[in-house]
C-alpha cells in the first residue's frame, strides 16, 4: 500500500488519497464545493513541496498535514469579520440559566435522553444528528471545537491561529457544548 | 451570598468547570467547588455525563472512516489526476 510506505508517488495520489482527504475535509467543513477545492489545492501545494519530503511520515500523513493547514486558513477567514452567527448562537442559550443565580431554567435543564446508558459510538443515525448539530454552530465555535476535539491541537496554538484570548477560548468551549448538547437532546428521541 | 453558596447554586459556573476540567486543568479550589456543586445538583451530574459521552462521540466521528462516507465523483478525480500529471510534466 502506498499509504504505508514513506515515498511519494504523485501519479497515484488521487487514487490512493483523494477520497480519504475529501472525507477528512467534509467532516470539518461542511461545504462540498469548498471541500473539493481544498483537496485540489492540497495536491497542487504538495507538488511544489515534493523536494522537501523527508520520508519521516507516510505519504497520507504528509498530505493530511498540508490539508489541515488549509482547513485552518478557511476557519480563520470564516470566523473573522462580523460574527453575526455568534450573536445568534449566544442568543439561543441566553435563557438556559437563570440570570440572577445561574441555575438551570427547568425548560432547558439537561435530562437523560438515551445517550447515557447505551453505546452509540458509531451509530449512524446518531452520527447524522451529531453532524447536523455541529453544522449549526457559528464558524468560530465550530473551528475552536473541531481543532480541540478532533485534532487535539494545543490550546495556545488555537488561540493564536484564531485570534482569541485563552479566557475567551474556554468561554467558547463551554458555550459550544451547551448548544450542541441542547441540539442533541432536541433531535434525539 | 458567600462564595460557597454562590457556586453551590450556580450551574452556569459548574458546567463551565466541567468543560474545562475535561480538556485542561482546573485549580484545586475550583475542583472542590465543583464537587460540592455536583453533590447537590443532579441536573449538572446529568450534564457532565452527557458532555463526556458527546466528546467521545465527536472524537469517534472524526477519527473513523465509516463505510458510506462522502466520496468524490470519478470525473472530478480523473480531472484532478490529469491536472497533477500536467504539473508533473512541466518540470
Amino acid at each position: 500500500m502506498s499509504a504505508e510506505s514513506n515515498q511519494l508517488d504523485p501519479h497515484t495520489w488521487v487514487k490512493s488519497h483523494a477520497d480519504y482527504l475529501y472525507a477528512y475535509t467534509i467532516k470539518r467543513i461542511s461545504d462540498e464545493e469548498q471541500a473539493k477545492d481544498l483537496v485540489q489545492e492540497t495536491f497542487l501545494a504538495a507538488l511544489e513541496k515534493v523536494d522537501r519530503f523527508e520520508g519521516k511520515s507516510s505519504e497520507r500523513t504528509w498530505l493530511t498535514a498540508i490539508l489541515k493547514n488549509k482547513i485552518i486558513d478557511v476557519y480563520r477567514k470564516k470566523s473573522s469579520g462580523l460574527r453575526k452567527d455568534v450573536q445568534a448562537a449566544e442568543h439561543e442559550q441566553e435563557d438556559f440559566f437563570d440570570h440572577d443565580d445561574g441555575h438551570w431554567r427547568s425548560a432547558y435543564a439537561p435530562q437523560a435522553f438515551g445517550i447515557e446508558d447505551v453505546d452509540h459510538l458509531g451509530n449512524k443515525e446518531f452520527n447524522n444528528i451529531l453532524q447536523m448539530c455541529l453544522q449549526k454552530l457559528p464558524a468560530l465555535w465550530m473551528a475552536i471545537f473541531t481543532m480541540k476535539h478532533m485534532d487535539d491541537a494545543d490550546t495556545t496554538l488555537i488561540c493564536s491561529e484564531l485570534k482569541v484570548t485563552p479566557s475567551n477560548f474556554w468561554v467558547i468551549i463551554h458555550r459550544t457544548k451547551l448548544n450542541l448538547r441542547a441540539c442533541l437532546q432536541r433531535n434525539w428521541e | 451570598m458567600s462564595q460557597l453558596k454562590k457556586i453551590q447554586y450556580n450551574c452556569k459556573k459548574a458546567t463551565f468547570l466541567i468543560e474545562k476540567k475535561m480538556l485542561s486543568r482546573i485549580t484545586f479550589r475550583e475542583h472542590i467547588e465543583l464537587r460540592i456543586h455536583l453533590m447537590g445538583c443532579s441536573v449538572c451530574r446529568v450534564y457532565g455525563k452527557q458532555s463526556r459521552i458527546i466528546n467521545d462521540m465527536v472524537r469517534q466521528l472524526f477519527k473513523s472512516s465509516m463505510p458510506g462516507e462522502a466520496k468524490l465523483d470519478e470525473s472530478f478525480k480523473k480531472e484532478l489526476q490529469e491536472r497533477i500529471e500536467i504539473e508533473l510534466n512541466k518540470n
